[in-house]
C-alpha cells in the first residue's frame, strides 16, 4: 500500500493483504469489487431513504450500520470515521447533521474506489 | 506439519499456527454466517486459511436449514448480529437448541450491550468487526470446550447417558461390583423405565455419547408432548413419538422426563411456600411460561455457569420463553438455583448436601437446569391442583399419606423439607394407588408411599435443585412416577428410590426384584440407622413384604431414577449408599430438628416393620417420612 492510500486504509487492508497467495492471488482485488459494488447499493438505499425526507432515523443507522461493517473489513477507515458520524447524527435525531455526513460518507466512498482502482492496475 | 515446505497446503499447517504434527483443527467445519457479502468472502479466506473447512451462507434462513439437515455436518457457527432475515440472536438461540453447536457471534456493534446480550444468549464468542484472522484461528477451542462441557454435565446430569462411571468418586463406599451393577443396573432401569424392558443398553458403553442438549425448543417440544399425554402418563416412549426429534432416544426422554417431574414437584412445592422466590412457579398455575421462564433462565444461568448445563442449551431454554441467561459456567449460578429452590426446601438442600457437598451444588443446577426449560404448565395443569391439595393435607398433619396421593405434586405446604417430602409423597401416593392394584395390592400403596418419603430424603440431600431429592438417588420420585405409570406391577416404587441407593451399596444385582428381598432391606435399614429415608421406607409398607416387593420393584424402577440421582451426585454420590442416605435424612437440624426426630421414629419403625413387626402407623410413617426426607 502506498503513501497513495495512506490514511484511506488501514492495517485492516494489510490484513488482507496477507490472506492472498497464490491460490489466491487476486483475493483483495476481488474483495474489493465486492465491496464497491454492495456499498453501492447500501449508499443508493440510504440516499433514497434521506431523499424521502422522512428520517427514519432506525432504518438510516441500519442501513449505515452495515455499511460501516463492510467498510472496517476492508479497511477504509476514513470511510469508516464517517459513518461512524453519520451514526451518531441518527442517533441523535439530527437530519441536518445526517445529510451532510452523508455527503462525506459518499464522497469517501469515491475516493476511495479511485485509489484502489490504481492499486489494482498497480499491482497487476 | 506433515510437509512443512508445502506452504499453504494442508499440511503446512502454516495458517494454523500450531504445530506441524498435528494437524488439528484443521479440517473444523465452520458455517459462517453473514448477509455482508464482503465480510463473508473476507472470514471464508480467513477461515479457509486457518484451515478450517468453512461454509457461507449469507442468510439466517439457510443456515439453519442447512443445520438441520446436517445435523452432524458443522463443528462451529459464526453468524453476524445484524441479519436482514434473522437476528442474529435468534439463529444463536436455534443453534443452541437443535444443534447444540458452539455459536460465535460478530459484528461491528462493540457495545457493551449487544456483547452481553451474546453472552446471554449463550454466544461461545463475540468477535468484533473487523474481523482478523488470528480472532479466527482459535474458534475450535470453544468446539473442545463445549464437547468437554457436553460430557461432563452428562455426567452429573442424570441424563442417560453413562455417567455412572465418573461418579465413583462419591461412592467410596460403594463397592465395585456395586457401582458397576448400579450404574449398569441404573441405566438398564432407566431403560426399563417404562418398558421393562432393559432394552437401551446402547447408551451404557458410550462414555462419549453426544448428550442430548435440553435446549428450550427441545424442552418446550417435550413438554407439549408431555401435557397432551398428561404428565402422569407420559411415558417416554410416546413422548419420544410425539416430539419426534431425530436423533433422541427414549433413553434421553426417560431421563428427562424424570427430571421434568421432580422439577414439577418442586415447583408445585416452591410455589406454595415462596411466592417470590419462583414468581414463575406461583404462576405456575397458569400455563404461562413466562414466570417460570424467569426462573428457570436463572436456573439454567446457574447450570450453564456451572458448566452443567451447556450454554446453549441454557441460552435455548431462555431463550425459548424464559429469561434467557446462557452463561456458561458459573458455578456461581448454581448456587443461586438451589437457593432459589432452597427457598421451599431449604432443608432439603441442607439435607442432599450431605453426600454430595458440594455435589449438591452441582446438581442442583444440573437439575435445575434440566427442568428449567420445562413449562410450568404441567405443574399448574396437575401439579398445582395436586400441590393444593396436598398443601391442604399437609397442613392437616400427617395425613399425608392418603392426601399425598390425591395430588401429584407435593407442595411443602408445611416447609422446606416437609414440602418436598410432600411433594414426593404425593408423587408416591399418586402413583401408589396404581400400584397397589397392579402390584401387590393394597401394601403397595403404604410402602410406595413411605418409600418416597424416604427417597426424598435421601436424595434431597443430594439434589438441592430437585424439590425430589430422591430424584438424584434412584430417581425415587421420578422414576417412582414413571414406574408407577408404566410398570404397574411395582409396587415398591415407593422403595426403589431410597431403597435403591440403600441397596445400592450393596452388591446386588439391580436388574431384578429378585435380588432383592427382605434380607437386603433389613441389611440395608439396620446398617443405616440414620437413613430415615430406608426406614420410612420398611415402615412404610404394611408388612416386611410388601416392602420386600417393594424393594424390588422398585429396585428396578429406581434404576432409572437412580441415575439421575448419580448424577446428580456427581456419580458416586448418587449411589446413595446407605450411610449417605443416613446423612441426608440427618442433616439440616435446624429445620428438620422435628424431621429429624420424626425420622429416627420412622427409622425404628421401618427397622421395625423389617423384622415383621407390624407397621403401627402407615399414615404415620408416612408424614414421617415426608418430613425426613426433606433436609430441608
Amino acid at each position: 500500500m502506498g503513501k497513495c492510500m495512506q490514511g484511506f486504509l488501514d492495517e485492516q487492508f494489510m490484513e488482507l493483504e496477507e490472506l492472498q497467495d497464490d491460490v489466491n492471488p487476486n483475493f483483495v482485488e476481488e474483495v474489493a469489487t465486492l465491496y464497491f459494488k454492495d456499498s453501492a447499493r447500501l449508499i443508493n438505499s440510504i440516499d433514497q431513504a434521506l431523499e424521502r425526507g422522512s428520517f427514519d432515523f432506525n432504518r438510516l443507522d441500519n442501513y449505515m450500520h452495515q455499511f460501516k461493517g463492510s467498510s472496517s473489513s476492508i479497511g477504509a477507515s476514513k470511510v469508516k470515521t464517517e459513518c461512524t458520524m453519520f451514526r451518531e447524527y441518527c442517533r441523535v435525531g439530527n437530519a441536518e447533521g445526517c445529510l451532510r455526513t452523508f455527503q462525506q460518507v459518499k464522497k469517501e466512498h469515491a475516493t476511495l474506489r479511485k485509489k484502489l482502482e490504481h492499486y489494482f492496475q498497480a499491482s497487476q | 506439519m506433515l510437509n512443512p515446505g508445502q506452504g499453504r497446503g494442508p499440511d503446512s499447517g502454516v495458517a494454523g499456527g500450531s504445530s506441524n504434527s498435528d494437524p488439528f483443527p484443521a479440517g473444523l467445519r465452520v458455517l459462517v454466517v453473514d448477509d455482508d457479502p464482503t465480510c463473508l468472502m473476507i472470514l471464508e479466506r480467513m477461515l479457509r486459511t486457518c484451515l478450517y473447512r468453512v461454509t457461507k451462507c449469507n442468510r439466517a434462513e439457510i443456515a439453519l436449514s442447512l443445520l438441520r439437515k446436517n445435523k452432524n455436518g458443522f463443528d462451529i457457527v459464526i453468524s453476524d448480529v445484524h441479519m436482514p432475515d434473522m437476528d442474529g440472536f435468534k439463529l444463536l438461540e436455534h443453534v443452541g437448541l437443535e444443534m447444540d453447536l458452539p455459536v460465535i457471534m460478530m459484528s461491528a456493534d462493540d457495545s457493551k450491550s449487544v456483547v452481553l446480550k451474546g453472552v446471554t444468549h449463550g454466544a461461545v464468542d463475540y468477535l468484533i468487526k473487523p474481523v482478523r484472522i488470528e480472532a479466527l484461528k482459535n474458534i475450535w477451542q470453544h468446539v473442545v470446550r463445549k464437547k468437554r462441557n457436553e460430557w461432563n454435565v452428562s455426567e452429573h446430569s442424570g441424563s442417560v447417558e453413562e455417567t455412572g462411571q465418573r461418579e465413583d468418586g462419591d461412592n467410596n463406599s460403594s463397592s465395585a461390583n456395586n457401582e458397576g451393577s448400579w450404574r449398569s443396573s441404573r441405566k438398564r432401569k432407566e431403560e426399563e423405565v417404562d418398558e421393562q424392558g432393559g432394552d437401551d443398553k446402547e447408551d451404557a458403553s458410550s462414555l462419549k455419547k453426544p448428550r442430548v442438549v435440553w435446549s428450550v425448543e427441545l424442552h418446550q417440544q417435550f413438554v407439549a408432548a408431555v401435557n397432551q399425554l398428561g404428565v402422569d402418563k407420559a411415558v417416554p416412549k410416546k413422548i419420544l413419538e410425539m416430539m419426534n426429534v431425530p436423533g433422541l432416544t427414549r433413553e434421553n426422554v426417560a431421563s428427562h422426563l424424570q427430571k421434568y417431574r421432580i422439577y414439577l414437584r418442586r415447583l408445585g412445592g416452591v410455589s406454595q411456600h415462596q411466592g417470590n422466590m419462583n414468581h414463575s412457579f406461583m404462576t405456575g398455575q397458569d400455563p404461562s411460561f413466562g414466570p417460570l421462564s424467569t426462573l428457570n433462565g436463572f436456573d439454567l444461568q446457574a447450570l450453564a455457569a456451572a458448566g452443567q448445563l451447556p450454554a446453549q442449551s441454557l441460552a435455548q431454554l431462555q431463550a425459548a420463553g424464559l429469561a434467557r441467561p446462557p452463561s456458561l459456567s458459573k458455578p456461581g449460578m448454581s448456587v443461586d438455583q438451589r437457593s432459589i429452590f432452597s427457598f421451599e426446601n431449604p432443608k432439603i438442600r441442607h439435607g442432599q448436601m450431605m453426600n454430595s457437598g458440594g455435589g449438591g451444588n452441582k446438581q442442583m443446577n444440573l437439575l435445575h437446569g434440566v427442568p428449567m426449560g420445562m413449562e410450568p404448565r404441567q405443574f399448574a395443569g396437575g401439579g398445582q391442583m395436586r400441590v393444593q391439595q396436598q398443601q391442604q393435607q399437609l397442613s392437616g398433619g400427617r395425613a399425608v399419606g392418603q392426601n399425598v396421593q390425591s395430588s401429584g405434586m407435593m407442595m411443602p405446604v408445611g416447609g422446606g423439607p416437609s414440602m418436598l417430602q410432600q411433594q414426593q409423597q404425593v408423587m408416591l401416593s399418586s402413583s401408589v394407588p396404581r400400584r397397589s392394584e397392579t402390584s401387590s395390592g393394597s401394601r403397595v400403596l403404604p410402602a410406595a408411599a413411605t418409600t418416597q418419603s424416604v427417597v426424598f430424603n435421601n436424595f434431597s440431600s443430594e439434589l438441592p435443585r430437585n424439590s425430589f431429592p430422591l430424584a438424584s438417588a434412584p430417581g425415587i420420585s421420578v422414576s417412582y412416577q414413571e414406574e408407577v405409570n408404566s410398570s404397574d406391577a411395582k409396587g415398591g416404587a415407593g422403595f426403589g428410590n431410597p431403597s435403591y441407593d440403600i441397596f445400592n451399596s450393596y452388591p446386588q444385582q439391580y436388574n431384578n426384584n429378585n435380588d432383592w428381598d427382605l434380607q437386603n432391606m433389613g441389611m440395608v435399614f439396620n446398617s443405616h440407622q440414620d437413613t430415615t429415608a430406608s426406614a420410612a421406607f420398611s415402615s412404610s409398607s404394611s408388612t416386611q413384604r410388601t416392602r420386600a416387593e417393594h424393594v424390588q420393584n422398585h429396585h428396578q424402577q429406581q434404576q432409572f431414577p437412580s441415575q439421575s440421582l448419580n448424577h446428580m451426585n456427581g456419580g458416586g454420590s448418587v449411589r446413595v449408599k446407605s450411610e449417605r442416605v443416613a446423612e441426608t435424612v440427618t442433616c439440616p437440624p435446624a429445620t428438620t430438628l422435628f424431621q429429624e426426630q420424626y425420622n429416627q421414629e420412622d427409622l425404628m419403625s421401618a427397622l421395625l416393620k423389617q423384622e415383621g413387626l407390624p407397621l403401627v402407623d402407615n399414615e404415620f410413617d408416612f408424614d414421617g417420612y415426608s418430613l425426613d426426607n426433606i433436609p430441608v
